[in-house]
């Protein structure tokens, strides 16, 4: 059995771990190490500047108003998504229960409804943040014609030009393309409770709020820790990034005010010439990311103890 | 379920009111789930007047040639084709590569075996924006940027994470006496890999091959990043986007509508040909 067994090993792993390694482990370990150095991105001469990079970020009120939209991003994204996810999911499968025998079970056509929700979860970033930008538009957008329709004509805001509103614009279009992925995400969760644990809370009396708070939240909280890491990542992530690139007007929306970390650093490396300034915001944001984690890991475990 | 909801409905009183309720709230967030998406089916047959004009009206004339000229002038045929080559590359390697290196992971004792793992799966974690400064020079020194292929390893490298941590797990589970069976009638280890225990972990393969799928079909910032030479190579994600950006100078708004249609299309009618299997892989991997 033992017989080629390493030589086994070493053939399956070469290639992934070849492929693997210099994709990926390789540069976040560069980038790390660049982040110490005055390097543009473009000749290869650079010199070592110690933390002077990271000093610059305290001065640079560009970083902070991207940390600060990348953080409300962070703190507000995962809560609403979430919470019209887990209220969705209940209603599908726990909101149309009769009140005698107990039974419990989604209202009508909820299989369909999960179909449905969940279209916006194979639709890439870039569609789904063209198509909000059109519905913005504030000339001919679909939002600002339905104001007039109704006869709302002197609300007709600027959309994404307005630095008030261009962040929670980006955030609702964040929203319609992730909750979709939490309803069935969820539901599937709340399909493996056992039904008597419903029964036994309606023989007691609860009403819907009870049982959503007393059994389905407490039991579906380990999904929903996942997916608030998940949605945390992605607040911060590739998903932000896309998002802010494609539907903010300039360069980082009106005043700043949709600049996100993950923008930033692409804007420091590819347009202003600042790679190695531009890897220590990278670093920054991967400490912004760590810090995140571990919160929600702790706030899991305080969690559960209580059951 | 129907059969308590009429039930309930016969019944009235709360039930009755809290139902209405729930089915207001679930149509409404149906309707706008539904209505952006249609809208732009819609408006994809529009002139430019009647985009304008009448944002929620209906085409008066149904207008293909936007369509046509989408897909040949604005090149969004041949950004099809480019996506649907890499991710194809992409996802045969990375299902491979995914498979062969969590099996060796999951099954096989050796010394560093923990330290490989974490090392795979700690990549999940990481934000890939700060990978990428460095990753376009290392591409840029292989002369790998702007490549078909170059692109094919990127994506098979930052899919390997969830993949190797998925597989690992499901190749776990599989019970180990076959393999030991077809070992001990002289199947090699590659052999026993490849007839035995591959096919035995293909619920696995195809949950985490959609995961795969989905995410490298939509994917934006790699090609971004790495795919700006050659504005024929693009992406359908990233053609996309340069079609927005050149088309609101020209003013053809319903060539873009048709464009973002020709992208979208596909793609929904693979998910309501598949949703079972795709919502079921999809959940699968992140219940774990």
């Amino acid at each position: 059995m033992q017989h080629g067994k390493y030589r086994f090993i070493a053939g399956f792993l070469v290639l992934p771990l070849a492929i693997y390694a210099i994709f990926v482990i390789s540069p976040f370990v560069q980038a790390i190490y660049y982040s110490f150095t005055d390097w543009t991105g473009l000749s290869p001469d650079m010199k070592m500047v110690g933390f002077g990079n990271y000093a610059r970020l305290f001065q640079d009120d560009i970083f902070w108003a991207a940390v600060g939209n990348s953080v409300t991003l962070l703190l507000l994204l995962p809560v609403v998504t979430l919470s019209l996810g887990l209220f969705f999911a209940f209603m599908l499968n726990v909101g149309g229960r009769r009140r005698k025998k107990a039974v419990i079970g989604g209202v009508r056509g909820s299989g369909a409804y999960k179909i449905l929700y969940f279209f916006p979860q194979v639709l890439s970033i870039p569609i789904v943040a063209l198509l909000f930008q059109f519905a913005y538009n504030p000339e001919s957008g679909a939002l600002n014609a339905f104001f007039q329709a109704i006869g709302l004509d002197t609300v007709q805001p600027d959309w994404l030009g307005d630095p008030q509103l261009a962040l929670w614009c980006v955030m609702a279009a964040m929203v319609w393309a992730n909750v979709g992925f939490y309803v069935v995400l969820f539901s599937a969760g709340m399909s493996s409770i056992p039904k008597d644990f419903y029964e036994a809370a309606l023989l007691d009396g609860a009403n819907r709020l009870n049982t959503f708070f007393r059994i389905t939240l407490p039991l579906l909280w380990d999904t929903v820790q996942t997916g608030w890491i998940y949605m945390g990542i992605l607040a911060l992530d590739v998903s932000a990034f896309a998002f802010v690139q494609i539907m903010s007007v300039g360069p980082g929306g009106p005043d700043y005010s949709t600049e996100v970390l993950p923008l930033y650093v692409y804007q420091k490396t590819f347009r202003d010439g600042q790679a190695g300034y531009a890897t220590s915001i990278g670093v920054s944001l991967l400490i912004v990311t760590l810090i995140f984690s571990a919160i929600v890991m702790r706030l899991g475990r305080r969690e559960r103890l209580e059951f | 379920m129907t059969k308590s909801g009429t039930a309930n409905e016969k019944k009235g009183g709360e039930g009755r009111v809290l139902n209405v309720f729930s089915h207001g709230v679930l149509v409404i967030w149906g309707l706008l789930v539904t209505m952006p998406l249609l809208w732009a089916v819609v408006s994809s047959f529009k002139d430019d007047g009647e985009i304008f004009g009448s944002p929620w009206g209906l085409p008066s004339v149904l207008h293909f040639d936007n369509w046509s000229r989408a897909w040949d002038k604005a090149n969004m045929g041949q950004y099809f084709l480019n996506s649907l080559i890499v991710v194809g590359g992409s996802l045969i390697g990375t299902m491979l590569l995914g498979a062969m290196t969590a099996y060796v992971l999951a099954r096989f004792d050796f010394p560093g075996n923990r330290f490989l793992y974490f090392l795979f799966v700690g990549g999940m974690g990481f934000p890939v924006i700060l990978a990428l400064v460095p990753l376009f020079f290392v591409m840029q020194n292989m002369t790998l940027l702007d490549t078909y292929h170059g692109l094919i390893l990127v994506y098979i490298g930052y899919s390997l994470p969830f993949t190797v941590f998925f597989l690992c797990g499901f190749f776990k589970t599989l019970p180990t006496s076959v393999a030991e069976a077809a070992l001990i009638d002289g199947a090699s280890h590659t052999r026993t890999f490849f007839q035995v225990m591959l096919p035995m972990a293909k619920p696995g393969l195809i949950s985490v091959g959609i995961f795969n799928f989905l995410g490298q079909w939509n994917q934006y910032l790699l090609p971004t990043v790495l795919n700006v030479g050659d504005p024929d190579k693009k992406m359908l994600t990233q053609g996309l986007v340069a079609l927005a950006v050149s088309q609101g100078y020209k003013g053809d708004w319903s060539g873009l509508f048709a464009g973002l249609t020709i992208a979208m299309l596909p793609v929904l009618a693979a998910y309501i040909i598949f949703q079972r299997q795709v919502v079921a892989g999809l959940t699968a991997g992140a219940l774990k």
